[in-house]
């Protein structure tokens, strides 16, 4: 199915997720640890220059993932410019574009499958607290598989709505939507079972 | 089990799908999709427990790069906002809905399932979102009302109402499919 990860490629695709994930988590708390304007806007220019190093390209993509921040920067500038206090107004928004952006660059630059090997080896820790690594790799394969088969339904009743009325679907074809998903998790799970279901000491 | 783990995942499927097929818009101009109307549902059909666990498996899936919440957006980049408490809040959301379903046992259930969504979807969600607002951006009560909160609530409310008609939905077709009341 369709992801974030970036078509152009980049130096960064080559450095594995783990490392990048521990870069971002701590880059993260340095920005949002340090409140001076001059600070947040080299870091955004920093930030800026590790787009254009892979190319123009690269940079353009980049900018596409972080415009829908838009309304959020109008909506702080506004309220800052209201309040009359732009100077924190704008520490804010340099920092939120800077923190969106690093972590976009992850997102952009990791591949799905290695990232989904990351999460169920960060989960295994976590076993004794019962959460269960190979249950969490199946619901991630099951969600990837149905999310398709979902949104064709959904497709499919919003089209049988349109072709009986006039007036837009809206939220009508929830109720049927989840109808459909609720009658696929009973097959799925009998067929789940009948194949031998997931062994109790994997529960 | 085996049902269990299917439908989580097929729920945190809906969630996604929710924020991509019915768009409406309000009164106000506002458009607004389904998607924060799945995380009520969640909790208003399976449960505190299961609602919650389905609300993180949805994130796990947007923290890790696939672009599910309405408008395309994902990866962790989303978590980076001011806002991002709203996304921090589902699971809690989720979960106060499903408590409420599951202890307010009467059988009017398009009022229960409203008041839990309103519950959880508004009481629960803003409780955390806006607090994470205030914090994220070193501001006051008021600004985070205004900013964080204000231009959320129609479109809210209204999900809210919907999710308790649709919830009663349901559980009139399907009387065994509401696992917050099994």
């Amino acid at each position: 199915m369709l992801s974030l990860t970036s078509l152009v490629k980049s130096p960064y695709h080559k450095v594995p997720p783990g490392p990048k994930f521990f870069l971002l988590m701590i880059a993260s708390i340095i920005l949002f640890s340090i409140a001076n304007i001059y600070f947040q806007a080299v870091a955004m220019a920093f930030v800026l220059g590790l787009y254009l190093w892979p190319g123009w390209a690269f940079f353009t993509s980049g900018l596409r993932m972080l415009w829908p921040l838009w309304p959020f920067v109008v909506i702080v500038f506004l309220w800052h410019g209201f309040t009359q206090d732009t100077q924190s107004g704008m520490i804010i928004i340099l920092r939120m574009i800077s923190a969106v952006a690093l972590a976009n660059l992850v997102t952009m630059t990791s591949q799905l499958d290695e990232v989904i090997a990351l999460v169920t080896r960060v989960a295994t820790p976590f076993r004794r607290f019962g959460l269960q690594p190979q249950i969490l790799a199946l619901s991630i394969a099951m969600f990837i598989r149905f999310l398709p088969v979902l949104i064709e339904k959904g497709g499919l009743l919003v089209q049988s709505w349109r072709s009986r009325s006039t007036r837009p679907a809206g939220w009508r074809v929830v109720v049927p939507l989840a109808l459909l998903a609720l009658d696929d998790a009973e097959t799925v799970a009998e067929a789940l079972r009948a194949r031998g279901g997931i062994a109790p000491d994997e529960i | 089990m085996e049902k269990n783990i299917v439908i989580i995942a097929l729920f945190a499927a809906l969630i996604s799908a929710l924020g991509l097929v019915p768009k409406f818009t309000l009164a106000s101009g506002i458009p607004i999709t389904a998607q924060s109307m799945g995380i009520m549902l969640c909790g208003t059909v399976l449960g505190s427990r299961r609602g919650a666990k389905a609300v993180l498996l949805f994130l796990l899936l947007v923290a890790i790069g696939l672009p599910l919440l309405a408008g395309g957006r994902g990866g962790l980049g989303v978590f980076g906002t001011p806002w991002a408490g709203f996304l921090f809040g589902f699971p809690f959301a989720a979960f106060a809905a499903g408590l409420i379903m599951e202890r307010w046992r009467s059988d009017n259930i398009p009022l229960v399932a409203g008041c839990a969504a309103v519950g959880g979807g508004i009481g629960a969600l803003y409780l955390i979102a806006v607090p994470y607002y205030m914090v994220a951006t070193s501001s006051g009560l008021n600004e985070a009302l205004v900013t964080a909160m204000l231009p959320f609530m129609p479109g809210d409310i209204l999900k809210a109402i919907l999710a308790g008609y649709i919830t009663a939905g349901l559980a009139k077709a399907r009387p065994h499919s509401l696992l917050s009341r099994a």
